[in-house]
Parts: C-alpha cells; sequence; structure tokens
C-alpha cells in the first residue's frame, strides 16, 4: 500500500508551546497525483510541510516520504524532492542565476559539469530568462515565486512540494503555474500543492486534503471530498406548500423558502438525500405542482469546506 | 563527484558569497587603511617617540617591515575580532533571517555538513583579514620607509626574509586564535536569527574579555581568557623565537575551539528551522 505513496503520515502533531499547530493528522499523497493541500492561514500546513522535509521535527507521529521512514533516511530522499516553503528566499544582492548556482553548488549530488545547463533550462521554464541575471532584491513578488519554483526544478525531481506557490502572481502568472504544474504531474512528478486559495489549485489537484485548525477534516479523490457533501436541489413554483408536502415525504431536510430572499423568485431549497432527481420531479409534477424550474447543484469546494468546518474558507485559524 | 570535491564546491561558492558582499569588502577595505594611515602618520610625524621601550611603533621610522607587526597589534584588538563577529553573524543567523536556511537544507545539505563548510570558510575569512593588514603594512611601510634586515628585540640582526618567515608565524598564529573566536561566533549564530544581534554579542564578549583582562585582581582568571595571549605574537620577534606563550595560548585556543563546536553542533542538528 505504501508504495503507491509518496507522502504519508501517521498522527502526526507538532506542538509549539501551548499551540497544537499540527494535531495528529493522516496524510496521503498517492504517487503520481497532484495533491492539493487546503486550509485557511495558520491551519499547519506550511508546519506541516516543515516536518515533511526535516526542517521542524514533529512532536509526535511518523512520516514516510517517497518510501524513507526516518529523519536520516528522509534526509537522503530530498534530492528527488523539490520544494517551495512559505514563499521564495534568496540573498537579495545575488542574481538570480546566481542563488540558482550557489543551490546547485550545495548540492553534493549535483555534477558541475552539467550545472549551467540545468540552471538555464530552470530559469527557462519557469519563463523568467530575461531577468536571470538581475539581482534577487529588484525581481517582484511574482518573479521571487518563479525563482523558487525555479530552484526546485534544478533536479530532476519524483516529488515536488509547493507551499503557496501562487501567492503574489497576478492572475496570468497563477494560470501559468497551474499549467506548469499539470505538465510537471504528466511527466510522472508527484505534487503536493498547498494553498488557503481554492479557487487558484481546485482544477489541478486530483486529490485533496483539507486542514482546519492543525486537524485534517477530510482527504480523499477530488469526487471523494465533494462527493461527501449533498447535493441542493432547488424547485422553482408556485405552489409552495403541495411542493414542501412532496419533498419532505420524500425525506428533504432544511425546505428553505426562496421568496423572502429576493422579490421575484417563486422558489424553494432543499436537500433530497438518496433520491434521484428524475423521481424528485415525478412525485411533484403527479400531486399537481406546477413546476416552472428544477436543479441539481453539487457543492463547490467552498460549500464542502464550510460544511466540514462550520466556517468559511478563508477564516484564520 | 567525490564527497571531498562536492565539500569544496560548497566552500568555495561559501567563500565567494562572503568575498562578494559589498559590506565586506568595504570591512577589508578598513582593515587595509588602518596600517597605511599609521605609515603615513608616522612618516609626517618628525617628533622622536622618548623613553617608551621597545615597542614597534618607535622601530617603524627605521624600518617599513615593522608596520606590519604595529598594524597586527592595533588590530586584533577590535577590528580583526569585529571583522570574525560580522561574518559569524552572517553564517548561520544571517541565513535564517533571510530564509535562506531552510532552502539550503531542503536542497539537501546535511546540517553537520554545512556547519563545517560554515566554520571553515569564517576561518578562510579570518585568515584572509590578517593577510590583508599585513600586505598592507608591507607595502605602505616599504614605500615610506623602505624594507632591509631587521633587528630583533634583543639586537641581533636577521635578514629579510627570515623576518618574513616570522611574520608568517605571528600571522598562523592569530589566524588560530581569531579561528576559536569563530568557533564561539558559530554557536552565537545558531542561538539567534539576527545576524546583528550575533555579531553585537560576539564583539561584546570579545570587549568584555580585554576588560577582565586588564583588572590585576583578576589575574587568577586570565589565563583563561581566549583573548590573554593574542599579544604574545610579538614573541617571533625575540631571537631565538619564545614559543611557550604562543604554545600556551594555541592550546587555549584549541580547546576554546572544541567547546564551541560541539555546542554549536549540539545546538544547530536538532533545532527546528521555522524561519
Ligand atoms: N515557530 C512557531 N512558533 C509558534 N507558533 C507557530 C510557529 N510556526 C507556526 N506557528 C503557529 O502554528 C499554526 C500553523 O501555522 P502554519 O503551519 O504556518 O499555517 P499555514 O501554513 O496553514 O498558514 C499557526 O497558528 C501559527 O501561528
Ligand atoms: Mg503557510
Amino acid at each position: 500500500m505504501s508504495a503507491a505513496l509518496a507522502v504519508r503520515t501517521s498522527s502526526l502533531a507538532k506542538t509549539f508551546g501551548a499551540q497544537r499547530a499540527v494535531d495528529g493528522i493522516d496524510l496521503r499523497v498517492p504517487a503520481g497525483g497532484v495533491y492539493g493541500f487546503l486550509g485557511p492561514n495558520g491551519s499547519g500546513k506550511t508546519t506541516t510541510i516543515r516536518m515533511l522535509l526535516g526542517l521542524v521535527r514533529p512532536s509526535a507521529g511518523e512520516i514516510e516520504v517517497l518510501g524513507a521512514g526516518t529523519p536520516g533516511a528522509i534526509v537522503d530522499v530530498l534530492h528527488r524532492v523539490g520544494a517551495l516553503v512559505e514563499g521564495p528566499a534568496f540573498h537579495p544582492y545575488l542574481s538570480g542565476r546566481a542563488n540558482l548556482r550557489r543551490l546547485d553548488a550545495a548540492d553534493a549530488r549535483a555534477d558541475p559539469r552539467t550545472s549551467r545547463t540545468r540552471i538555464d533550462a530552470a530559469i527557462e521554464r519557469v519563463g523568467l530568462t530575461p531577468a536571470a541575471d538581475k539581482r534577487f532584491r529588484a525581481y517582484s513578488l511574482g518573479m521571487k515565486q518563479r525563482l523558487a519554483i525555479a530552484a526546485a526544478l534544478l533536479a530532476p525531481r519524483d516529488l515536488l512540494v509547493l507551499d503557496e506557490p501562487t501567492n503574489g502572481l497576478d492572475p496570468q502568472g497563477t494560470r501559468e503555474v497551474r499549467a506548469l504544474i499539470g505538465a510537471l504531474a504528466r511527466e510522472g512528478t508527484t505534487v503536493l500543492v498547498s494553498s488557503h486559495l481554492l479557487s487558484e489549485i481546485e482544477q489541478v489537484c486530483t486529490h485533496l486534503g483539507v486542514m482546519h485548525a492543525g486537524r485534517l477534516v477530510a482527504q480523499g479523490s477530488v469526487a471523494e471530498v465533494l462527493g461527501g457533501a449533498d447535493a441542493v436541489t432547488r424547485v422553482d413554483t408556485p405552489d409552495f406548500v403541495p411542493a414542501r408536502d412532496v419533498l419532505v415525504r420524500l425525506g428533504a431536510r432544511d425546505v428553505r423558502d426562496l421568496r423572502d430572499a429576493a422579490p421575484g423568485v417563486e422558489a424553494l431549497e432543499t436537500v433530497v438525500a438518496g433520491v434521484p432527481p428524475e423521481r424528485v420531479v415525478a412525485e411533484l409534477v403527479a400531486a399537481g405542482v406546477r413546476v416552472r424550474g428544477f436543479a441539481v447543484t453539487a457543492p463547490g469546494l467552498e460549500e464542502r469546506f464550510i460544511a466540514l468546518t462550520g466556517e468559511g474558507f478563508d477564516v484564520s485559524g | 563527484m567525490s564527497a571531498v570535491s562536492s565539500f569544496l564546491r560548497l566552500l568555495a561558492s561559501e567563500v565567494r558569497l562572503i568575498a562578494g558582499r559589498r559590506r565586506n569588502q568595504a570591512g577589508v577595505a578598513v582593515l587595509a587603511l588602518v596600517p597605511i594611515v599609521m605609515a603615513v602618520a608616522i612618516r609626517a610625524s618628525t617628533a622622536p617617540r622618548p623613553g617608551r621601550g621597545p615597542d614597534f611603533f618607535s622601530s617603524i621610522a627605521g624600518n617599513g617591515f615593522f608596520v606590519a607587526l604595529a598594524a597586527l597589534a592595533a588590530e586584533i584588538t577590535l577590528f580583526l575580532p569585529l571583522a570574525v563577529a560580522t561574518l559569524s553573524g552572517d553564517a548561520i543567523a544571517g541565513e535564517a533571517h533571510g530564509g535562506t536556511l531552510r532552502y539550503l537544507l531542503t536542497v539537501p545539505v546535511r546540517r553537520t555538513r554545512l556547519l563545517a563548510v560554515k566554520y571553515l570558510s569564517l576561518v578562510v575569512g579570518a585568515a584572509i583579514g590578517v593577510a590583508v593588514v599585513v600586505l598592507a603594512a608591507l607595502a605602505a611601510g616599504g614605500l615610506l620607509f623602505g624594507l632591509g634586515p631587521v633587528t630583533l628585540l634583543s639586537g641581533t640582526q636577521v635578514g629579510l626574509g627570515d623576518a618574513l618567515g616570522r611574520l608568517a608565524v605571528a600571522c598562523a598564529y592569530l589566524t588560530l586564535q581569531l579561528a576559536a573566536l569563530a568557533a564561539i561566533g558559530l554557536f552565537v549564530s545558531t542561538l539567534t536569527e539576527q545576524p546583528i544581534g550575533a555579531t553585537i554579542t560576539v564583539t561584546l564578549l570579545v570587549m568584555t574579555m580585554w576588560i577582565l583582562d586588564g583588572i590585576p585582581q583578576l589575574d587568577g582568571l586570565h589565563p583563561w581568557l581566549l583573548v590573554d595571549r593574542w599579544s604574545a605574537f610579538g614573541d617571533v620577534m625575540r631571537d631565538p623565537i619564545f614559543w611557550d606563550t604562543m604554545a600556551t595560548g594555541s592550546l587555549v585556543a584549541l580547546a576554546y575551539t572544541a567547546v564551541f563546536l560541539s555546542a554549536a553542533w549540539a545546538r544547530f542538528a536538532g533545532k527546528d528551522i521555522t524561519s
């Protein structure tokens, strides 16, 4: 089982003083997938990532990265892991290229003879070639993010850990990063990408993990995580009372009268679990309800998140 | 690639990083300026310095070689230790402050290896500092006073080549002392994420040791202070070279180095990197 997982943790926890930053999580990042690690600011994403990369020592629990299970062994597999942690950080008075040279010189396994070509290729890949020889301090936030991603691509990687890679990027830059993640995943690299803005990464992910206050409140394939939420059924009809009776008979919960919500609307909304929509319509029509509109909407991740935590997504933990 | 060559590659990158930094280049200029100012000031002053015993200053007018010894004596009290303190502030605390430490460690660089490279780069920095002082002094002294056979403290004369050999011993001795200070600096640097805080702490430590070393009532403590035997580098000008104080001073320096490198390692090996 663990062979198919690029990252796996059991009861992983980290306490800073009295603060439980990460509170016993069982992460399962499948090999070859793109795992969206979501959660509001302060929910423990970066702390988890720091533990995976050996920067922070767990207070409890176990970690397995690319099959390596001990801290010493994990350091050894880190050369197959490209990482962006908590924003880009480089020497401000060195150029982007010189900064990459320095990181490459630090890599005991990197071949100095191929250093130049690998650095050029990584810079090219993130579209930073025109600014490669400018000092890092003169970079815009978007260029800094790109350089950090380039650093993660200096060597062939089996796993990329990208902590908020779209932070500070404009919509165009965000699209480019998404496209890059998609391309890398197609080449077989497993990607663990965190974000507090789900809309930025939702589209590229195959799997999701949702953090809230240090705990992993949902995890699985995108369909599994989203499927756990109930679809919302909306019926447009002037016959409110008979419609409600039919729906309640079918087991509907939380029937809401939308006539209060907006003028000119004659509709009600509810959740009917386990009944196929076509049967709901048939029953309504059979009861003489004038159905003028009917819609079943699967909830987005935002609604799912609110359902899981009782809070909006961007609430700080 | 072998472990040795990859280690040297990182060390070279580290030294390049230190040497490329404007602030450090300015520091080197200051270190070089001191002997030049000293030589020019002595050249300009005509008054003889009466009855102060055999210090290096009084010999300068006769031979530019002594500018080097006088400059070392002047700079070892503050400027050279300050240079080491500055570089050690950058070593770990500076990388932590800028966030580059987390990227170095995830490359990955093993923490022991990083600490070793950082320490050796500080020693290289100290050696360069000492060399800059001496070379600037010999250049300025040679230009203004000429270089020639050197009269030792006992009155015997030796050739310039012999004297330069003795100067090289003095440089090596002082580099060893600064290397011990660098070990303290590296340890302090693992304690904080503020490079300036680390630099100030190390500088204050040196100043405090000088002050304690100057209080006669504390002479029981003096042999244990790192700075106590720094001025013994002048013993290379005796005939023959008087080794005893420098030998003890070297042992004290090695002891300081061992203790503080161990402490730095103990602190850094398991530290949470949250910067
Ligand atoms: N070094 C630290 N010391 C104390 N608390 C910390 C430290 N790092 C993170 N925390 C706390 O841990 C929680 C999780 O933080 P973090 O992992 O950075 O969240 P995220 O990356 O999801 O925004 C936050 O409440 C934060 O304040
Ligand atoms: Mg974060």
